[in-house]
Parts: structure tokens; sequence; C-alpha cells
């Protein structure tokens, strides 16, 4: 349960974004959220919405596009999305593979009031 | 009143990571190894720094930082066996970040050998917070059971080094070693494993090795 310290880390950002646009409020915020990013979205959310109020995002909805896992292989090239955590080639077998997508925790875009 | 959209792709734990690389290079920088314990639990991580403290205390110098969501117990345990610990009391947060590192930061005498830092007992949120560490290490104990890796994938993904604890009940517990050994290489290939007992002292001194030839190639790195 982590996610509550992750989002006091989001609102930081928020505020900065907000006083350097000079924005009235923030009205939606957009994350992305990888499938090895290691947090639960829904756990987010429910503390993105306790931590909301009183602050500049107290309207605020959010949006979380969950990003699938996508790795290439360093040999033949192949670029695989994952539903497990197999970090073998599906198509050669090599182990030599590279991590494309799926363990980002970013704050993509906002919409504000100016 | 206008609307206005702002495209801003920052990550959201990049202050961590921020304050992660300036612990890193100054600790690497004084040729000091930085390794990251992390486990359930209960799954020896104080044991075993008890026993390699015993073990490399005549030819290295190591600390602890300790991460306890309360007590002093485990510092006071290393003191007692004369490893110098320092103890971060998180108050109730099931891990350590990056700036509760920071804090202690100045306490660290700068001619160690080792810096080891054990992290809160959680195999979950541990796992994505950068502590400045050159090597992170997971352990497994055997009575937690062989189906670990795959169910607390993050943990095993991000660490260097597989550190299977408490092998002595390995011949009383349905704990199958090939199956774990399997499982974790299966999403981290590039996992070193290593089979111990700090009870009986197995698999220690490899794990040494393991740790001295990174030792040796920071300093070589700095020199």
């Amino acid at each position: 349960m982590h996610e509550l310290s992750i989002v006091t880390n989001l609102f930081e950002i928020l505020e900065e974004k907000a006083t350097e646009h000079k924005a009235k409020k923030i009205v939606y915020v957009k994350l992305k959220v990888g499938k090895l990013a290691g947090v639960v979205p829904e756990f987010l959310e429910t503390a993105f919405k306790l931590y909301r109020k009183d602050t500049i995002a107290h309207s605020a909805t959010l949006e979380m596009e969950e990003v699938p896992l996508k790795i290439q292989c360093k040999k033949c090239k192949s670029e695989v999305t994952k539903d497990d955590f197999v970090f073998i080639c599906p198509r050669c077998g090599s182990r030599e593979l590279k991590t494309l997508a799926g363990t980002e925790l970013l704050l993509e875009k906002l919409e504000m009031e100016v | 009143m206008k609307k206005k959209e702002v495209l801003v792709l920052e990550e959201l734990l990049g202050s961590n990571k921020k304050i992660a690389s300036e612990i890193r290079k100054n600790l690497e920088d004084k040729g000091i190894l930085t390794i990251n314990f992390l486990s359930s639990p209960g799954a020896g991580k104080t044991t075993l720094l008890e026993r390699i403290g015993e073990k490399i205390k005549p030819d290295y110098k190591m600390a602890v930082i300790e991460g306890d969501i309360e007590t002093e117990r485990d510092a006071e345990k290393l003191r007692a066996r004369g490893i110098p610990a320092w103890q971060i009391i998180t108050g109730g947060a099931c891990h350590l970040e990056a700036k509760m590192i920071a804090k202690v930061f100045s306490e660290i005498p700068a001619d160690l050998d080792f810096l080891f830092i054990e992290n809160v007992g959680n195999l979950v949120c541990p796992a994505s917070y950068d502590l400045g560490e050159k090597l992170r290490c997971v352990l497994l104990s055997t009575p937690e059971g062989d189906d670990k890796p795959k169910k607390y994938p993050k943990a095993f993904t991000t660490s260097d080094c597989l550190i299977i604890s408490k092998a002595d009940l390995l011949s009383l517990l349905p704990f199958d070693l090939e199956q774990v050994k399997k499982e974790a290489l299966e999403i981290n290939p590039r996992l070193e494993i290593f089979i111990t007992s700090a009870l009986k002292d197995s698999g220690i001194d490899e794990l040494m090795s393991f740790f001295l030839s990174h030792l040796n190639k920071i300093r070589n790195q700095h020199a």
C-alpha cells in the first residue's frame, strides 16, 4: 500500500505545474500505469480521491491508462506483448530482451483552467 | 475561463529517483558498495547480516541501515555484534524511500566497504523505490513456499540477486528448489542465485565473493 505515498508525489507535481501555468484549478489528470509498475490502479484512485480535497485539483477527474508489458527480443527483433512475466522470447527462445513498455508510472497530461 | 491542456510526461517517482541517483554517486565515489535487501518479514535478513558481519570482520568494514515500521530491535541486534547500524522507523510506512536514506546519510562513515540497507519486510512496495543501491537482493526463505517469484514479479525483476535463505530446512519442506530457480530466471534471466543458510553457515562465502567482485568493480571504475 504505497499508493498514498505515490499520490503525494503526484500532487507535488500538480502544484508545481499549476504555479508554472498560473492555473486556477486542475480539472483532469491522466496517468500511465505500467502492468509492472508495482501499483494497484484502484488503490491509486482511492488515494487520489482522498488527497484531492482542499488542493488545486479538488474537482479533478483521474484517468489511468494501463500499459501492458511489451518486450523486444535483441536477437530476432520481434516485439511481443506479454500477459505473464516470462522474459523469454516466444519466437526464438532468447533471454536477451529489452523492455519497451510496462514498467512506467507517468503523469502524462493535465487539463487546467487558467 | 480558458481551458488549457499540458503535456507533462513526468515520472511520479521521479523525485525519489533523483535523490537515489545522488546517493548512489556519492557512495560509489567513496568506494562503498551499497546493497538493498528486500524480503517478506521473517525471511532472515537480519540473521544473514549478522553472519556476514561475523565473516568479514577482520578484513572489511560494513554498516547497516535498518528499515522497520516500529522498534530499534534489528539495529540493536547488529550493534550488539559490533556492526554499526542506523534504525529508520517508518511509523507505518511499508517501504523505505530515498529521502529517508538521505536523512541518515551524513552519519555514514566514509571509510566503509559495504553499506547494507535492510528494507521493511514486504515483498511488494519496497520494489518500487530505488534507494541509491548498487545491488538489490531479494531473499526468499524456504518456509515461505516455492511459488513466490511469479506472485511478486516486481521484487524479482528489479533484483540483481536472489538469496534462498533457510536452506537447512529444505529436507523438511515441500519446496521445489529447481522450480524456484527456473521461475525466477524466467522472470529475470540476469538473476544470480545463492542457496544459503545463515544458521548453518552454508552458501554465505559464495554470496560474499559475489559482493566482493562488485566492490572491486566499483573501486576499479573509480580508481
